[in-house]
């Protein structure tokens, strides 16, 4: 029995079934460990006469972990009916676990999630340390899967349907004194050095005094909290439920769904039938392309946060102290995301009124949060005295990184860096929050070019995950480390860009604005082209979207653009998607929602409606297709973020999975851009951009790659 | 074969369908009961002859549960020969139960049918059946379930049809049921509900609004905007993409009533009619049923209406009065529009917004009411179609002789 130990306290006449998994650092429903549980119960159904309880605990840090998810990735797609079985046979012993006769207590000092937590819903008590970085819950929707392992079934026998909803249709996650409040889990215990002990004493004590212990839903005439799906009650949720769901997911993820009919269908039988409609809507759903897709980029985001863009050997860095220059909306943003990291901030602009109200954003930010009991009031001011307003540079003095965040401006960047450089601590480093600028030429500024680096955030600053770090020509290894090093410590995600025109985020998002104005001006109907985009999983429509960011902003960027590359001889390269938004910039005079309208109008006090005007661009009795429509905007996007990686911008599949999804809005559902791409097969992938360049245009010719290409390689 | 022909129709008024309408204490059973005795002593019935009642109730649980049409023919003291069945298309089922007869007797295999429904919205509150296509989350992902306002709404965006037009509808509407009630046109067919002591408990129509006004109308607040918010409108977008907004302009003052109601048809072929010394007041000529997108849903009367008219080998120009069941203002309005149809031939005595809507017995009581005014105009042809849920849609063509 290799995954866990059967002890046996003869005096209180109690085993304890420790998890000790040895080949991982957590315990995961592997095929050893159910080997292992099943002769466990074997032996404890044998022995059941000289034992009065039985604890459930675990050796690692975490309690249990849940699916061994990178098998899952190896073996998929499994097959439906391997799945059936296989889950069917993890509850069948869970379900001898809960059946003993015996009392069962789960002692949880450490994190249990997904299967985990299912593992200890299999007890008839669960003791937690109330350690509030411990995680519970079962997210499994999040991963494209359900909770099968008795997590449904159970929620809804232990909460009732209405309550359950959120804990198994969004996966949330609780906090051990959350999971008491909302009743899965039954006791706590004080977060002190004694408190493994007290865990231990509290389980004693119950086996002691609950003896023939079992579950609830195994009481004779046990009704479910609220009642079942006849109940007229229920009818409103039955009803609205499925709407809302598929309002959010817009169909592309059915893990949600099918969790949500799995608990409704489960309501209306038994608990021993629900538990195997669990296991049939699992086989459908582990079984997709989707729950693929997640996983992958759960493994992706995990693999980009443990450092695989990051240069090998740097030693580990942190910043003491950091400089933001320019209070406006994204310095506001990153001096906030900074402290609520506990990392002091120097918020800098020209006058100190213009940085107190870069600093006013975080005061009202921890203000909301302190208003929803999410934060003390101390916490607030602890966090606030960490932004310091300052409005000359010499305040930025000893600073560890100071980050550029002004205008898009190459002449006000270089005099704000010439100006604050020399304020750097010794081994500092300096970093430009630019979308569009080449590093390479901003560094020229700097004295130091080595120690230069794009730091591209999203907004609003804090709460985006993702930065995107670019290296300039000059930027060296131990810079690139730092940078990375810095964006884990303030809890961000990084992926590692090579300079070049756009990086790898806006380059490859201006296609999917490029691609709706080109739809536009097809003929195609403005309200089809937002539907399509939506329709794909982006989170905003092309046009809607386009808007935010402002016609007037596009054509500033593409008109420095084309006057850059005019200056190095090279043509304008524009595509007619972006001519087109010129055209309604100049021509039409929409400049966007911030100047009085773009594709939209913005009326006061009602939602945005398109602007009337676009119908001069429809083509009476044009024909379209939604699904050729979405695939045109994510193919385009993706052929994009292809072309960066031939080029080398951006090196792993990794970096583009996690950045195209966290950055500009590409659709989980797909894993990636570059997932996207290897879901279909690269061969495939390619042939399709070639039949739709012959159908729509040259922007769909796909780069020409090694027939061995990979990502990594420079085409 | 035999044609199928219209002895008699009866129906009850309609009470509001709510615990303080006039029909709430009155058991379904009973409102079958009074159109069956009704149609019995008008037409002198010999109820031994009668093959069948059929009748439509969409909530066919509780009171209106287990055969109700049967249980009814046999406490109304009807002949045991007379067999019931309780049968269910939506909104349609009064209407199908009449159609249904015609087919049985046009086929020469039935000989006398007693056709109509009965409805008690009051106790048995719609919906109250559960059904998998609401209640049942995989069906409703499935099949893009949104309930029916929502596809009224679509309609009327789609349409072009505002707020204010609707209301002007729905204005007209109540002034033509209540005119038709107040000068004696529905006295010939609609019969009293009596308790058992023959008092009256409800004589006449009386959900009708006979005093609204546009104002009043325009004060109403859109019924189904929440329900849109809540995601049924990005379901049904997601159907008619070039939609980017669903207007929400059906409120309660424009869309059918929740009413209590019962109707009778004697439908039969003309042997059995002479043989019992009736006198037909019409021909059923043709019948028709169509499907269409569910998610919409209430699209169904164009389609089953040129079916009818095909089937008829008649022209919509031959058609002298039409019956639409106005579940919501944009469905005979879209009718009116897509068919080129004057509104003087429709629904000239008002319709669902003022006088309600049962949902089992509407069908059966547009049939009596347009049999009604086609003998009063002494015309000849008249269409009734309906709406109906899922996104059928129904049509029958008479032919008064």
């Amino acid at each position: 029995m290799g995954t866990l130990r059967y002890e046996i306290d003869a005096a209180a006449q109690v085993v304890t079934l420790t998890f000790d998994d040895p080949a991982a650092p957590v315990n995961t429903m592997s095929e050893a460990w159910l080997a292992d549980l099943t002769a466990c119960l074997d032996r404890l159904e044998a022995e059941s006469s000289t034992t009065k309880g039985v604890i459930l605990a675990s050796a690692k840090e975490s309690f249990f972990a849940g699916a061994d998810l990178k098998g899952v990735l190896q073996r998929w797609p499994a097959g439906r009916e391997n799945w059936f079985r296989r889950v069917e046979d993890i509850k069948r012993q869970l379900r001898r676990l809960e059946r003993l006769g015996r009392p069962v207590v789960a002692c949880i000092a450490g994190s249990a999630l997904g299967g985990g937590f299912e593992v200890a819903l299999a007890a008839h008590h669960r003791v937690v340390i109330d350690n509030r970085r411990v995680q519970l819950g079962c997210p499994e929707v999040t991963l494209g899967l359900i909770p099968a392992a008795g997590g449904v079934t159970k929620m809804v026998r232990l909460l009732g349907l209405q309550v359950a909803m959120p804990y198994i249709v969004e996966g949330r996650i609780l906090s051990p004194a959350q999971a008491k409040s909302a009743g899965l889990v039954d006791e706590l215990v004080p977060q002190t050095p004694d408190a493994p002990a007290a865990l231990r004493a509290a389980a004693l004590a119950w086996i002691g005094t609950h003896p023939s212990a079992i579950q609830a839903w195994d009481t004779r005439g046990y009704k479910i909290p609220g009642g079942g799906p006849g109940e007229p009650k229920n009818a409103q949720l039955l009803m609205a439920a499925p709407a809302l769901l598929r309002a959010k997911t817009r169909g592309l993820y059915p893990a949600a769904e099918a969790a949500f009919a799995c608990m409704v269908e489960g309501a209306q039988v038994d608990f021993d039938t629900a538990l195997r409609l669990e296991s049939r809507a699992l086989a459908t759903v582990a079984d997709g392309p989707v729950a693929r897709n997640l996983i992958h980029l759960f493994f992706d985001r995990a693999a980009v946060r443990a450092g695989v863009s990051r240069p090998r050997g740097a030693p580990k860095w942190k910043a003491g102290k950091v400089g933001v220059l320019g209070a406006g909306m994204m310095g506001a943003g990153i001096a906030y995301a900074a402290a609520r990291r506990g990392v002091a901030c120097m918020l800098k602009d020209v006058s100190l009124e213009r940085a107190q109200a870069g600093k006013a954003y975080a005061a009202t930010r921890t203000g909301e949060r302190v208003a929803a009991d999410k934060m003390s009031a101390q916490e607030q001011t602890e966090l606030l005295a960490l932004i310091t307003p300052a409005a000359s540079a010499a305040q930025l003095r000893d600073c560890d990184l100071i980050i550029e965040a002004v205008f898009e401006n190459r002449e006000l960047k270089a005099q704000v860096t010439r100006e604050a450089e020399p304020m750097l601590a010794a081994g500092g480093i300096f970093a430009t929050n630019t979308s569009t600028l080449p590093i390479t030429g901003l560094a020229k500024a700097a004295a130091a070019p080595e120690r230069f680096v794009g730091l591209h955030f999203f907004s609003p600053a804090d709460k985006m995950e993702l930065v995107e770090i670019i290296t300039g020509e000059t930027t060296s290894a131990e810079t690139l480390a730092r940078a990375y090093d810095f964006v884990l410590q303030i809890g961000k995600t990084p992926i590692v860009v090579r300079d070049s025109r756009g990086f790898f985020t806006s380059r490859t998002f201006a296609t999917y604005i490029a691609e709706g104005a080109q739809m536009l001006k097809e003929g195609i109907p403005a309200a089809v082209i937002e539907h399509a985009g939506v329709a794909a999983g982006m989170p905003v429509g092309p046009l809607a979207v386009t808007d935010e960011i402002s016609q007037a902003t596009i054509v500033a960027i593409m008109e420095q653009t084309v006057a850059d590359l005019a200056a190095q001889g090279k043509p304008d390269g524009r595509s007619e998607g972006e001519r087109f938004i010129e055209v309604l910039c100049k021509q039409h005079r929409r400049l966007g929602r911030v100047h009085g309208g773009g594709y939209y109008d913005y009326p006061d006090g009602a939602p945005k409606s398109l602007w009337p005007g676009l119908q001069q661009f429809e083509k009476p009795g044009i024909e379209w297709q939604l699904a050729a429509l979405s695939e045109r905007l994510l193919m385009r996007q993706a052929l994009e973020a292809l072309r960066c990686m031939s080029e080398g911008v951006i090196q792993t599949a990794h970096d583009v999975n996690v950045g195209s999804i966290y950055g500009i809005g590409f659709p989980a559902w797909t894993g990636g851009a570059y997932q996207y791409i290897a879901g279909m097969g690269l061969n495939r992938f390619l042939a399709r951009c070639k039949e739709l360049a012959a159908a729509h245009g040259d922007r769909f010719a796909p780069p020409r790659l090694p027939v061995d290409w990979s990502p990594g390689r420079v085409a | 074969m035999s044609e199928a022909l219209i002895y008699d129709a009866v129906r009850t008024p309609r009470g509001k369908g709510k615990a303080d309408g006039s029909l709430y204490e009155v058991k379904p059973i009973t409102l079958v009961a009074t159109v069956l005795e009704a149609l019995r002593t008008r037409t002198n019935l010999d109820t031994s002859q009668v093959d069948d009642v059929v009748m439509g109730i969409v909530t066919p649980i509780g009171d209106q549960g287990a055969c109700l049409p049967r249980i009814a023919a046999l406490a109304a003291n009807w002949h045991w020969n007379a067999c019931g069945m309780q049968l269910n298309r939506f909104c349609a089922s009064g209407l199908e139960a009449v159609n249904l007869a015609a087919q049985r007797v046009r086929s020469g295999w039935d000989d006398l049918i007693v056709a109509g429904g009965v409805e008690s919205m009051s106790r048995v509150p719609m919906g109250s059946d559960g059904g998998a296509w609401a209640m049942d989350p995989q069906t409703s992902f499935q099949t893009a379930f949104v309930p029916q306002g929502i596809g009224a709404d679509l309609i009327a965006t789609l349409d072009g049809v505002s707020r204010a037009e609707l209301d002007a509808y729905a204005l007209a509407s109540q002034r033509r049921a209540a005119a038709a009630r107040d000068c004696g046109c529905f006295d010939k067919s609609v019969v009293a509900v009596r308790d058992a002591n023959g008092l009256v408990i409800l004589a006449r129509d009386e959900f009708i609004k006979a005093h609204t006004t546009l104002e009043a109308l325009a004060g109403l607040k859109p019924s189904f905007e929440q329900a849109g918010q809540m995601g049924f409108d990005a379901i049904a977008i997601g159907r008619y993409p070039q939609v980017e907004r669903i207007r929400h302009v059906h409120t309660a003052g424009n869309s059918s009533g929740i009413v209590d109601g019962a109707a009778a048809v004697l439908v039969g072929s003309e042997r059995k009619g002479r043989e019992l010394g009736l006198t037909p007041r019409a021909r059923i000529v043709a019948t028709a049923l169509v499907g269409t997108d569910p998610t919409i849903m209430l699209t169904g009367p164009v389609p089953a209406a040129r079916k009818a008219l095909a089937r008829a080998g008649l022209a919509i120009e031959q058609i002298d009065l039409f019956e639409v069941n106005e579940a919501f203002a944009s469905v005979p309005m879209r009718f009116m529009k897509e068919l080129g149809v004057a509104h003087d031939k429709v629904n000239v005595n008002g319709g669902a917004i003022a006088l309600g809507h049962p949902l089992g017995a509407t069908g059966a009581m547009l049939i009596n009411t347009l049999l009604d005014e086609l003998e009063m105009r002494a015309k000849r042809y008249g269409l009734v179609t309906l709406c109906v849920g899922g996104g059928m849609g129904i049509a029958t063509i008479i032919e008064r002789i």
